[in-house]
């Protein structure tokens, strides 16, 4: 059995890992798995997103 | 037209949250009951802490449950935009507390934390009842109710929705209306930084280090090792807090001469950063400063209420001073109402967050009923932090409250001068007493350091020093200052680009080549045009005479209301048009207490008799002074007197223009309501139902039911569910 601060800091390496975005590489992985795609590189995947984001500017408020 | 409504999972309540919900609710009868009777003591600033924590809770356990389930008619069966369209892109189902974060760290900024430090000046009291009352029946019900309806379209912004729902006059109207108010918006806040770095050769030096650190950083994530995010924040965090302690080595350093820069000079720097951090590709600075600023703003938070619940401050501030009811104050003109409702905009009810709650975060949620935490919750959360904000400034010496914040025109910039016109409001504070508070922070001076960041910061800085042990107060100090500029830079660089492709999207409805994003001639004019124009505006607020703060804070605060009014009349016409007319009255209330306050304050700043706070006033005193040849204080040559004139002309004609934009929406919207109300209803843009096939929970702790349900759903999907908990 895993004591409750074992769980606490799972939980929150799972929410910083899904709050940075870094989940979705391994989420990535798990597609081509799947689906027996042959992944691409880290460094490719990663700039995919980054030049997404560069089209899609989010707001800040005040 | 709205589909059957799911109903409410309205168990009946148990005896047990009967008592614990009772409980919650003497908690809160108490705390309101000690801040409505308690005159003249002393007062720890916890009472206000827990009727906030406590009135919170209520709100969100019963009337935003009410409004998601009743009003708005969420509906766990029918699926959301993040699962039909889901792309991986920017339609993607997200963990709720997840997407609880983003929303969080999009809406908050520098506003819940300047716009209360201000208000402070007409006691804790208003500020507090303001920000609470508000939030509860105005603000929330804003973010979650637009929320809702975006994500019922797909995600589509304010302005398209304004436009579709309401009518083109209207989309128009909205179109320029959120255009105008966010150039504002980005000027004033750009101004908080200046007032906060002019004079403080540390904080230049932590501040600008934050350019290389964010460089390196997003070359790391290009380059060193792509995607790992949380190794390359923890890097930036440690170089950032390096920075804050290096600025304490200046005068060692002898960079103190260098950095030492005027306020012209600071805004001349602004705005070629500006413009440079809107044209670079997002990964190189935004991205990655954008992880600092987040993660500085929850730790800060986190870290104040943590110092105010050990150190339990007594406040200092009067529960409501005389400025409150004659309208004299020194660091905003006008009366209790309507000014503290205009200058506390975020916190209470801000309409910038209706750009957020309509755009990216509707796309990304998983179940309808989680609007209610993501959009309800978060602004719950903002609040809280203006409360603590507010907490900061009512904790501070009155004297030196006053002395920071009162325009440089009226205290001389002086010790020996200050302490005089702060004894002619009726505090005391000596000139000795006020050199001591600058050099308790290693500052110069905090003599007419308007703009709410040098006082939040030294409020910060005692509540810290008191909670986490005294000798670090400079540190703090300048921590608070580097966490409230930080962001703020932040929210500049992305309200540029933010605004340059609004701009580079209309002019692109004539002239299709310049909507193209990606073609430089089109996209580099468009971030300078942008930039010029808060600029400007940057500038006329640093170089008037009469204080920038003064002069442009009430005019970001209306024209943030006004925009909350757009968002709220958009609220109230859905309401009407899916035939629920009887519902109209939870977002009318807030719609009709905005306009009332909005209308006021703006035929104030124009129409005013008083030239402290009706502009057009204001300009023909001045101008009749300066044809006989006069001069008027605080202005020193005829330049001041002529840059008075100008500035107070641009102020007044922005502020009626906004007024008449957001009446143009308005009575626009009522056309509407009078023919949704005959016929019961009118068709609207909603997406046709289709049914969902996720299973997730509401709430931010899930029930035992919904647990049981998720384990079932997952076992059922065998492998697909993906990479969960």
């Amino acid at each position: 059995m895993r004591s409750t601060l074992a769980r606490a800091g799972s939980g929150l390496r799972w929410y910083l890992k899904q709050a940075t975005g870094e989940a979705k590489w391994d989420e990535y992985l798990d597609h081509c798995q799947r689906h027996g795609h042959e992944p691409m590189t880290r460094k490719e995947f990663e700039r995919q997103r980054a030049d997404r984001r560069e089209n899609d500017p989010q707001s800040r408020c005040c | 037209m709205s589909t059957t409504t799911q109903q409410s999972p309205s168990r009946r309540m148990t005896p047990k949250s009967m008592a614990v919900w009772g409980a919650v609710a003497l908690v809160g009868a108490v705390c309101w009951t000690v801040l409505a009777l308690s005159r003249g003591e002393e007062v720890s600033a916890l009472w206000i802490l827990f009727a906030a924590l406590a009135s919170y809770a209520i709100a969100y356990r019963f009337y935003a449950r009410f409004i998601a389930y009743r009003v708005l008619g969420v509906d766990d069966r029918r699926a959301t935009p993040a699962e039909r369209l889901h792309n991986g892109a920017d339609f993607d189902v997200t963990d709720r507390r997840v997407l609880f974060g983003h929303h969080f760290a999009a809406i908050a900024g520098a506003g819940p934390l300047v716009g209360p430090v201000l208000a402070a000046q007409m006691g804790y009291l208003p500020g507090t009842i303001w920000i609470i009352v508000g939030v509860i029946f105005a603000g929330a019900v804003q973010d979650m109710v637009v929320l809702f309806f975006s994500m019922r379209r797909d995600g589509k912004s304010l302005g398209q929705m304004v436009r579709e729902e309401i009518g083109v006059v209207g989309g128009i109207a909205a179109l320029i209306a959120v255009f105008a108010i966010m150039i504002i918006i980005l000027a004033v806040l750009a101004l908080v930084v200046v007032n906060a770095l002019a004079e403080s050769p540390w904080g230049v030096f932590s501040i600008s280090l934050t350019i290389p650190i964010a460089l390196f950083m997003g070359y790391y994530l290009r380059y060193l090792r792509p995607g790992r995010v949380m190794e390359v924040t923890a890097i930036g965090v440690a170089l950032l807090l390096l920075a804050i302690i290096g600025g304490g080595y200046v005068e060692e350093m002898g960079l103190s001469e260098a950095l030492t820069l005027s306020p012209e000079k600071l805004t001349l720097g602004l705005v070629l950063y500006g413009f440079v951090a809107s044209i670079l590709p997002v990964w190189m600075l935004l991205t990655p400063r954008d992880y600092l600023s987040t993660f500085m703003k929850i730790g800060v938070i986190v870290l104040l209420a943590i110092g105010l619940v050990i150190s339990a401050p007594v406040l200092e501030n009067q529960a409501v001073t005389d400025f409150a009811l004659e309208g004299t104050g020194p660091v905003f003109a006008g009366k209790l109402f309507p000014f503290v409702f205009i200058t506390i905009a975020c916190g209470a009810l801000s309409g910038f967050h209706a750009l957020i709650s309509s755009g990216t975060t509707p796309k990304m949620v998983a179940k309808e009923s989680q609007v209610r935490m993501i959009g309800y919750g978060g602004m719950l959360m903002e609040s809280f932090v203006a409360i603590s904000a507010l907490i900061a400034a009512s904790v501070i010496d009155q004297g030196l409250y006053f002395a920071i914040n009162s325009p440089a025109g009226v205290t001389g910039g002086e010790p020996g001068t200050a302490a005089e016109f702060v004894r002619s409001l009726g505090f005391t504070i000596s000139p000795a007493d006020l050199t001591a508070a600058a050099e308790s922070i290693q500052e110069e001076s905090l003599i007419s350091r308007t703009g709410g960041a040098p006082t939040l910061a030294f409020g910060i800085s005692l509540i810290f020093s008191s909670a986490f042990g005294s000798g670090l107060a400079a540190f703090w100090y300048h921590f608070a200052i580097m966490f409230e500029a930080l962001f703020i830079l932040t929210a500049v660089d992305a309200g540029t680009r933010v605004g340059r492709f609004m701009l580079q999207d209309t002019i692109g409805n004539f002239w299709p080549k310049y909507g193209d994003i990606s073609w430089k001639p089109a996209s580099w004019s468009a971030s300078a045009i942008v930039v010029g124009m808060w600029g400007y505006m940057l500038y006329v607020g640093v170089t008037d005479p009469l204080g920038g703060i003064n002069q442009l804070f009430p005019l970001f605060g209306i024209s943030n209301q006004l925009l909350a009014a757009i968002a709220l009349t958009l609220c109230v016409t859905l309401l009407f048009k899916h035939g629920k007319a009887k519902w109209a009255w939870v977002p009318g209330v807030a719609l009709a207490w905005d306009l009332i306050v909005t209308m006021t304050a703006s035929y104030q700043k124009v129409f005013s008799d008083d030239p402290k706070i009706g502009y057009f006033t204001q300009r023909s005193t001045y101008q009749a002074a300066l044809d006989n040849g006069e001069l008027l204080a605080p202005a020193t040559d005829t330049s001041q007197m002529q840059q008075i004139i100008t500035n107070s002309t641009v102020n007044g004609v922005l502020q009626a223009l906004f007024a008449l934009l957001t009446l143009v929406v308005v009575v626009n919207a009522v056309v509407i309501w009078v023919r949704a109300w005959r016929s019961g209803g009118l068709p609207t843009t909603e997406v046709p139902a289709e049914p969902s096939h996720l299973v997730a929970p509401s709430d931010f702790f899930a029930t035992a039911e919904e647990k049981r349900a998720v384990r079932e759903w997952e076992a059922s999907q065998g492998d697909l569910v993906g990479d969960r908990r």
